[in-house]
C-alpha cells in the first residue's frame, strides 16, 4: 500500500497551489474553533503558547476546505493507480504469480504508476531534466517553461466554463449548458473570425464579442424560460447543449463555412487578425499559452467584484439563496434569471471562443469544445463557485490534463484517466463527510461540514 | 360547523388547455395546408405497409395529398372546440400531428425522386432506435417517483453498454451480457444513491460527476482493454431476435413488434409492469407518497430512505439493460462515448411523457420516430437538413417543460432530499 502512496505524493504539489488561492475565508472560520473546541474534552487544541507548527498541524488536520481538496486529490489518484495497474497486461500477468513471487507484482505496479504520474507532473508543471539540460547550457531555458504554458492553454476554457457555471450557481440556478453555451460561442466567434474583414486589433475585440453574445443568447432562452414559465434550467440547457452540438454538424456542412480543401467535417480557419496572440511566441514558437488566459483572469476578477461589490452580485445572490425573500425585498427574481443566464451565457461563449481561435487548426470541428463544458461544472463545483477558487481549481485541473496529455504520449495511458480522476476529486470534495470519515479528520465545531456543504452545493 | 365548507368552483376560464390546443394546431394546419400543398409537386406519393418499397401501397397525388392531410389536420384541431373535446384531448391533438406528418410527407415524397415510402421500415426504425430511450426513461421514472433525480441515466448507459460489450465477449454469451450491463447500471446507481440519499449530496451535482466518471472510466478500459485486442474483449454477438408465431403476421405492426429483437420484448413488457405496479400495488402508492411527501410517508411508517435506495438501484438496473442495446443491438462493439448524450434524451422522454410509464413509451417512440424520419429523408436525399428534425425532440421538450403544450409537472418532493426529524 505504501507503495501507492508515494507516487501520489510528489503530485499533491499542484493542489496545494489553487489550494491556497482559496479565498480568505480562513481567519475568521479560525477563530471559531478556539471557542468551539475550549470546553470539549477532545484533543487539546494547541494554545497560542504552542508552537507555530502544533498550531499548524491542528488547522491542517482539522477539516477545512484546503485539506478536504488536498486529501481528495490523494484519493483520487490512489484509485487512478489502481485503475492503472488493472488495466495494464503485463502487470496483471505479475499478479498471476503474486503469491510465488509478491516482489515481481510490486514492483511492475510500482514503476507503471510512478512513471505515469511523473510524467504527468513533467507535462503539467516542471520537466527536472529540461532545467539540468538549460543548466548545463545544452537546452533551452523556453522548454523548461512548456509546461506550465501547456496548463495554462488547458486552464482557459475551464475558467470561462466555470465562471459560466458558477455565476448562474450563486444566482440559485443549475446552468448545465456549458457546453452548448461554449459550442454555439465558438460558432458565434469562429464565423465572424473568418467572415468579416476587419482590420488588426479591431478583428479580436470583434470576435471575442460575437462569440460572447452567441453565448448570451444561448443562456438567454433557458434565463427567460425559467423566469416567466418556471420552466426548469437544467432541463432546458441539456436540451440546448444537444441542439447546439447538431447545429455545430450542420453550420461545419454549409458551403459559407466549410473548408473546401478539406474532405473531413472541418470549418474554414479563422483569419490571423482574429486569433488570440501567444504570449510567448518571442522566446519559443512552441509555447502555446495565450491572451485568453489573461482575458480568462480579467474574467475572474470582474466577477469577484461583481459578486462581492455591486448592487445587481448582491441581488443575484440573494435571489440564489432565498428568491421568496428577495421578491419580498423588492427586487425582480424575472430580471435577475434573466440577467444571470445572459451573463452565465456569455461567459460560456467566450470559453467556446477561446478555444476555436487560440487552438490548432483554429476552425470549426464537430469535437472542438471536448468535454470543456462539463469539466467547467466540475471546476465550479471544486472551487466552490467563488471567483477566485474557480480560478485555483481551474489551474489544478489545467495541470492535471496538460500532464494527461504528456502521460497519453509519453507513458501510453490514455487521457480518460484524467478525467476518472477529475471526476473522483469532485465526488470526495461534494461528500467532505466521505473524506473525513475516511481520514478521520476532525471536524472543527458540530455541523462546520454541513454548513459548507450547504453552501457549496 | 359550516365554516370548513369549501365550494370547490370549476375554473371557468375561456381559454382552457383544449381551446388552446386547438387554436394553435389549427393555425399550423392552415399553414401546413398551404405550405406543403404549394411546395408538393402534382406527382405521386406512395406509401408501403411493407419494410420494401414494392407491394401493395398506397398512392396519392402529391399536391392533392398534401393539402388534404393539411385539411384533415385542421379539422381535428376545430374538434378541439367541441364541449367533448375534454375526454379525447390526447386523440384529437395526436390525429391532428399525425395528419401534418403525412402532409409533410406527401410533400418530400413526391418532391423526391424515390416517391414510396416503405412505412414499416421506418416503423422498425422508429422502435429500434426509441428503445434506449423507453429503458432509460423507465430507469428515470423510478428514480424521480421517490423524490431522486437521475441525470446520471447516461451514465448508466455507458457503463451498461461497456459492460455488455466486455462480458458478452469474454463469456461468448448474450445472456451473460445483459446481466452484465444490469451489473454495471446498478453500480453508478448505488453511488448515486449513495452520494445523494447517505452523503446528501445534490442530487444534479452527483449525477453530473457522475457522468464524468462512467465517461472517463469507460473510456481508459476502452483505450487500455479493448482497443488493443478487440477480437477477445470487445466483440460481442448481437442479440437474438424471436419471432411469435400469428402475431408477426399482422401487417405492419407484425413484423415490427413481433418479429424482432429481445430487448423490444423486454422494453414492452417493463412498460406493463412499471405501469401496473406504479398504480395498482402497494409499492407503487408508496413509491408515488415518498416523491410527494415523505414526511407525510414517513409518518404512516414507510420507510423513505430505504425505498429511495431499492427504487434507484431499480432504475440503475433498467438502464442498464438499456446500455447493453448500443452494444448487443444496434452495433455489435463498444466505442468511447458511444451512447452520445441519449442518457439526457431518456431524461427529456421521462420528462415529456410525463412521469408516467406508458407516456415515456409515447415520448421515446416519438423521438425515434423523429431520428428515423431524419435518417429516411437523408436517404431520399430532402432538401430538408437532417439536422433540423433532429432538433425537433429536443425543442419539443423544451415547450413542453415550458408550458407551451400542457405543463409537465414533476413530483413534489422531486430532487429533495430527505432528512428525519
Amino acid at each position: 500500500m505504501s507503495d501507492d502512496r508515494d507516487p501520489t505524493r510528489d503530485r499533491v504539489e499542484p493542489a496545494a497551489e489553487p489550494a491556497d488561492a482559496v479565498p480568505a475565508a480562513e481567519p475568521a472560520d479560525q477563530a471559531q474553533p478556539d471557542q468551539a473546541t475550549a470546553g470539549q474534552a477532545k484533543p487539546a487544541e494547541p494554545g497560542p503558547a504552542a508552537s507555530w507548527a502544533a498550531r499548524f498541524l491542528y488547522h491542517l488536520w482539522s477539516a477545512n476546505i484546503v485539506t478536504v481538496t488536498l486529501l481528495a486529490v490523494v484519493l483520487a489518484l490512489l484509485v487512478g493507480a489502481v485503475l492503472l495497474v488493472i488495466s495494464d497486461a503485463d502487470v496483471r500477468a505479475t499478479y498471476a504469480y503474486f503469491f510465488a513471487r509478491p516482489g515481481d507484482a510490486l514492483s511492475a505496479s510500482w514503476e507503471r504508476i510512478s512513471e505515469t504520474y511523473s510524467t504527468m507532473f513533467k507535462g503539467a508543471i516542471v520537466d527536472p531534466a529540461a532545467v539540468g539540460r538549460a543548466l548545463d547550457g545544452s537546452g533551452d531555458w523556453a522548454v523548461v517553461l512548456r509546461p506550465i504554458s501547456e496548463t495554462l492553454t488547458a486552464t482557459t476554457p475551464l475558467v470561462f466554463t466555470a465562471l459560466a457555471f458558477s455565476i448562474a450557481f450563486r444566482g440559485g440556478l443549475f446552468n448545465i449548458g456549458g457546453q452548448g453555451q461554449a459550442i454555439i460561442g465558438a460558432i458565434g466567434a469562429a464565423l465572424a473570425g473568418f467572415l468579416l474583414p476587419l482590420p488588426l486589433g479591431l478583428h479580436l475585440v470583434a470576435v471575442l464579442l460575437l462569440g460572447a453574445a452567441a453565448g448570451a443568447v444561448w443562456g438567454f432562452v433557458p434565463g427567460i424560460l425559467k423566469a416567466t414559465t418556471g420552466a426548469h434550467e437544467v432541463i432546458t440547457t441539456i436540451m440546448l447543449n444537444s441542439v447546439a452540438l447538431i447545429f455545430i454538424g450542420w453550420v461545419i456542412g454549409q458551403s459559407w463555412a466549410a473548408n473546401p480543401d478539406r474532405p473531413d467535417p472541418i470549418s474554414r480557419p479563422v483569419e490571423n487578425t482574429a486569433r488570440l496572440p501567444r504570449l510567448l511566441a518571442w522566446l519559443e514558437p512552441g509555447l502555446r499559452v495565450h491572451l485568453g488566459i489573461v482575458v480568462a483572469v480579467l474574467a475572474v476578477a470582474a466577477m469577484a467584484w461583481l459578486l462581492n461589490r455591486s448592487s445587481f452580485g448582491f441581488e443575484l445572490q440573494a435571489v440564489g439563496l432565498n428568491p421568496d425573500a428577495a421578491r419580498t425585498a423588492g427586487m425582480s427574481v424575472t430580471t435577475t434569471y434573466t440577467l444571470v443566464m445572459v451573463l452565465s451565457g456569455a461567459l460560456g461563449g467566450l470559453g467556446g471562443a477561446s478555444v476555436v481561435l487560440a487552438t490548432t487548426p483554429y476552425a470549426l470541428t464537430p469535437q472542438l469544445i471536448g468535454n470543456a463544458g462539463f469539466d467547467g461544472i466540475l471546476v465550479g463545483l471544486l472551487g466552490r463557485a467563488k471567483p477566485w477558487g474557480v480560478l485555483a481549481a481551474a489551474l489544478l485541473f489545467g495541470a492535471l490534463q496538460a500532464g494527461g496529455r504528456r502521460a497519453q504520449t509519453g507513458a501510453e495511458v490514455s487521457l480518460e484517466l484524467v478525467y476518472v480522476i477529475q471526476a473522483l476529486v469532485v465526488i470526495f470534495v461534494a461528500a467532505p463527510a466521505l473524506v473525513k470519515a475516511t481520514f478521520r479528520l476532525r471536524a472543527r465545531r458540530t455541523g462546520q461540514l454541513e454548513g459548507v456543504a450547504a453552501r457549496g452545493w | 360547523m359550516t365554516v370548513t365548507e369549501t365550494v370547490l368552483v370549476e375554473p371557468t376560464q375561456f381559454w382552457t388547455r383544449e381551446r388552446k390546443a386547438g387554436t394553435g394546431l389549427a393555425i399550423a394546419g392552415v399553414v401546413v395546408t398551404v405550405l406543403f400543398g404549394l411546395l408538393a409537386n402534382t406527382r405521386p406519393a406512395a406509401f408501403t405497409l411493407a419494410e420494401t418499397v414494392s407491394g401493395t401501397a398506397f398512392t396519392i397525388n402529391g399536391r392533392f395529398g398534401a393539402a388534404l392531410f393539411g385539411l384533415i389536420g385542421v379539422a381535428f384541431a376545430a374538434a378541439l372546440w367541441l364541449p367533448e373535446a375534454r375526454r379525447w384531448f390526447g386523440w384529437l391533438v395526436g390525429g391532428s400531428l399525425l395528419a401534418m406528418v403525412m402532409s409533410f410527407l406527401c410533400w418530400q415524397l413526391s418532391d423526391s425522386t424515390a416517391n414510396v415510402m416503405p412505412v414499416g421500415q421506418v416503423a422498425r426504425s422508429t422502435v429500434l432506435l426509441a428503445l434506449p430511450l423507453i429503458f432509460g426513461g423507465l430507469a428515470g421514472l423510478l428514480g424521480e417517483r421517490t423524490g431522486v433525480i437521475n441525470i446520471a441515466i447516461e451514465a448508466q448507459f455507458i457503463t451498461g453498454a461497456f459492460a455488455a460489450a466486455l462480458v458478452a465477449t469474454v463469456a461468448a454469451s448474450v445472456w451473460a451480457g445483459m446481466v452484465a450491463a444490469a451489473v454495471g447500471g446498478l453500480l453508478i446507481a448505488a453511488l448515486l444513491a449513495v452520494l445523494a440519499i447517505r452523503y446528501l449530496v445534490d442530487q444534479i451535482v452527483a449525477g453530473v460527476v457522475l457522468y464524468v466518471l462512467a465517461l472517463g472510466l469507460t473510456g481508459f478500459l476502452f483505450e487500455q482493454l479493448m482497443r488493443a485486442d478487440a477480437n477477445r474483449y470487445n466483440n460481442p454477438s448481437r442479440a437474438p431476435a424471436w419471432e411469435i408465431p400469428l402475431l408477426s403476421e399482422i401487417p405492419l405492426l407484425g413484423p415490427v413488434l413481433f418479429r424482432t429483437s429481445i430487448f423490444v420484448y423486454l422494453a414492452l413488457a417493463l412498460v406493463i409492469v412499471i405501469h401496473f405496479g406504479l398504480f395498482h400495488t402497494r409499492w407503487g402508492l408508496r413509491t408515488r407518497a415518498v416523491g410527494e411527501h415523505p414526511t407525510a410517508a414517513d409518518t404512516v411508517g414507510i420507510r423513505v430512505l430505504g425505498l429511495r435506495y431499492r427504487n434507484v438501484l431499480l432504475g440503475g438496473l433498467v438502464a442498464g439493460i438499456g446500455g447493453a442495446t448500443f452494444t448487443l443491438e444496434a452495433t455489435t462493439n463498444f466505442n468511447k462515448g458511444m451512447t452520445a448524450g441519449l442518457g439526457f434524451i431518456a431524461l427529456a422522454a421521462m420528462i415529456f411523457g410525463r412521469w408516467t410509464p406508458v407516456g415515456v413509451l409515447l415520448a421515446a417512440l416519438f423521438f425515434g420516430f423523429c431520428r428515423a424520419l431524419a435518417f429516411y429523408l437523408g436517404t431520399i436525399g430532402s432538401p430538408i437538413p437532417s439536422q433540423f428534425l433532429n432538433m425537433l425532440p429536443y425543442l419539443a421538450t423544451i415547450a413542453a417543460v415550458a408550458g407551451l403544450v400542457g405543463r409537465a409537472r414533476a413530483p413534489a418532493a422531486d430532487g429533495k432530499p430527505y432528512v428525519k426529524g
